[in-house]
């Protein structure tokens, strides 16, 4: 008996690790993450091309000029479009995915999960291939005799909505499908023994449990969205400029590289407080939760 | 709710299928229905040798960040997950903030990094430029791993007196493997697919297979890209097969 009281490692907790293991992970993060961040930071305080004279100007050249604010603003409305269609569209397969038997849940997971595989490129192109002038959507209305001439869905905000929406559909299914996994099944029958329908089930019910994974999804669906640099470009075309491009064009073609550093740190500031913006929309929808 | 649920998945798979039916045309556009079928596009594609070139780059990119990753986010994984301090939870952020913000304005960044500190753009920044978007996949699978790990398996271990060492060899590294392993497929194929630190990050001799793709694109709508995004559809869904089969992929991103 009194052997095993001596056996054994030092005292503390075996159940934990030192913090000390992530120091490698952090000492890289701030070499190579936080150090180019804070210097882009540095360099958009730069009013001349050359990051010799310090000022506010790129940001006030930015704020001012109302190209750039458009372009700004039509990110963050393409953000909220594809949001909006993705939530539509990826809560009934999360919904379904729950009522279904286990073979075929990991099939829709899979299929979920294959356009956030595949390369980026791969899927825009097929939805240049979809949308083109000889693409499937027009062979289709063609033939149909809908309409006379090929319809130009290519480079229109409607296209470029539902492509950006299939490619970030697995960033807004895969929280919800674990939200809804966490609510009680019980729920469900209660309400209906109750004589609720099943609509009013959902509304009342459901819909407010999984409010933390709508949040979680739209934040992520969001945030890819507006970065979305490829789809954007390839299927938006030339003629709608988003940030991420506009920002490519300053640093790469024009080499104005503090005012590519002052868009980008517009750029960050805006997601940050949309993910802030839906954060705390969480955590009013889980209070209110709770309170019930 | 059933209806649009399946429309919705169809929205989700039809682009990869019609991608793979036009790769198979016998004509010389992207049309579709294609007017033929034929595998000679296939046979372009293996005549390809800048499109192999790239592919060969991007593969081993990839393989480099993915193991530098693995390395990193394990024992970073390992630090932050049962802990309950508030230094814990700030670096769980940090190392997860790659995922949200944005790609590009990163690449501009390291780029501009890079040549402040003298280092010219070489495959060695590309690789550390992919390590830091590709390890935030392999730490959270890992934590999430971690999470399910009964505390009572590493106590028991201690009071049967193995060491902290071989209690993590024999009991914690096997238990999260497959973790790991998922966790290192989504950053190997991020880090594949990668495109906006790629841009910034390369030079001539590391031209990557998603911009070489793209710049083809831009160019020009060949029907050799059909082809070749066939191939990588099909990689990439028999990867996932493989990658369910062994890890329970699936199970993995839904808990």
């Amino acid at each position: 008996m009194n052997a095993t009281a001596t056996a054994g490692p030092a005292p503390g907790d075996v159940t934990k690790y030192s913090l000390g293991l992530a120091a490698p992970l952090a000492l890289f993060f701030v070499v190579f993450f936080v150090a180019p961040l804070a210097q882009l930071l540095v360099l958009s305080f730069h009013n001349d091309a050359q990051g010799l004279i310090w000022g506010l100007g790129q940001y006030a050249k930015f704020l001012t000029d109302s190209f750039s604010l458009s372009v700004l603003g039509s990110t963050l409305v393409l953000g909220a479009e594809v949001t909006a269609l993705c939530l539509v569209l990826g809560y009934p397969i999360a919904w379904l995915y729950h009522r279904v038997g286990g073979r075929t849940q990991t099939l829709i997971i899979l299929i979920v999960l294959l356009p956030l595989l595949t390369s980026v490129v791969v899927r825009t192109f097929a939805w240049i291939v979809i949308l083109g002038r000889q693409g499937i959507v027009n062979s289709t209305l063609l033939s149909l005799g809908i309409v006379g001439t090929p319809l130009r869905m290519l480079y229109t905000q409607g296209g470029l909505v539902v492509a950006l929406a299939q490619v970030q559909m697995p960033l807004m299914t895969l929280p919800l499908i674990t939200a809804l996994g966490r609510i009680d099944p019980n729920l469900d029958d209660a309400s209906c023994s109750l004589g609720a329908g099943s609509w009013r089930t959902f509304w009342r019910i459901i819909l407010p449990l999984s409010m933390p994974g709508v949040i979680a999804g739209c934040t992520l669906t969001y945030a890819a969205a507006i970065t979305a640099f490829i789809t954007q470009s390839l299927v938006g075309g030339g003629q709608m400029l988003f940030m991420p491009m506009y920002l490519y064009q300053q640093a790469s073609t024009l080499q104005n590289w503090p005012f590519a550093a002052a868009i980008s740190m517009i750029f960050l500031l805006a997601v940050l407080a949309v993910m802030t913006a839906f954060g705390m929309l969480g955590r009013l929808s889980r209070a209110d939760g709770d309170a019930r | 709710m059933t209806v649009t649920a399946l429309l919705a998945l169809l929205l989700i798979i039809a682009p990869s299928l019609v991608v793979l039916i036009v790769s198979f045309t016998s004509g010389f556009s992207l049309k579709f229905p294609p007017p033929g079928y034929s595998a000679r596009w296939y046979v372009e594609l293996w005549n390809a040798w800048q499109l192999h070139f790239a592919a060969r780059n991007s593969f081993v990119v990839a393989m480099w960040a993915t193991i530098l990753s693995i390395g990193l986010g394990v024992l970073a994984a390992l630090a932050i997950s049962k802990s309950r301090a508030l230094s814990a939870k700030i670096l769980d952020s940090l190392f997860m903030s790659p995922l949200v913000l944005p790609a590009l304005a990163f690449g501009l960044s390291a780029l501009m990094f890079f040549s402040l500190v003298g280092l010219p753009v070489s495959p060695l920044t590309l690789v550390i430029g992919h390590t830091v978007v590709c390890v935030p996949y392999v730490v959270r699978n890992t934590v999430a791993s971690l999470a399910q790990l009964e505390p009572t398996l590493l106590e028991s271990s201690a009071i049967l007196g193995a060491s902290r060492f071989y209690t993590f060899r024999r009991i914690v590294l096997p238990l999260i493997r497959p973790g790991v392993i998922a966790g290192a497929f989504i950053a190997f194929m991020s880090s594949f697919d990668n495109v906006p630190v790629s841009l910034f990050l390369r030079d001539a001799a590391t031209d990557m297979l998603p911009i070489r793709m793209w710049q083809d694109l831009e160019g020009k709508l060949d029907v050799t890209i059909a082809a070749l995004s066939g191939v990588l559809i099909m990689a990439t869904v028999g990867l996932m097969a493989v990658m369910e089969h062994f890890t329970g992929l699936s199970r993995r991103l839904t808990s």
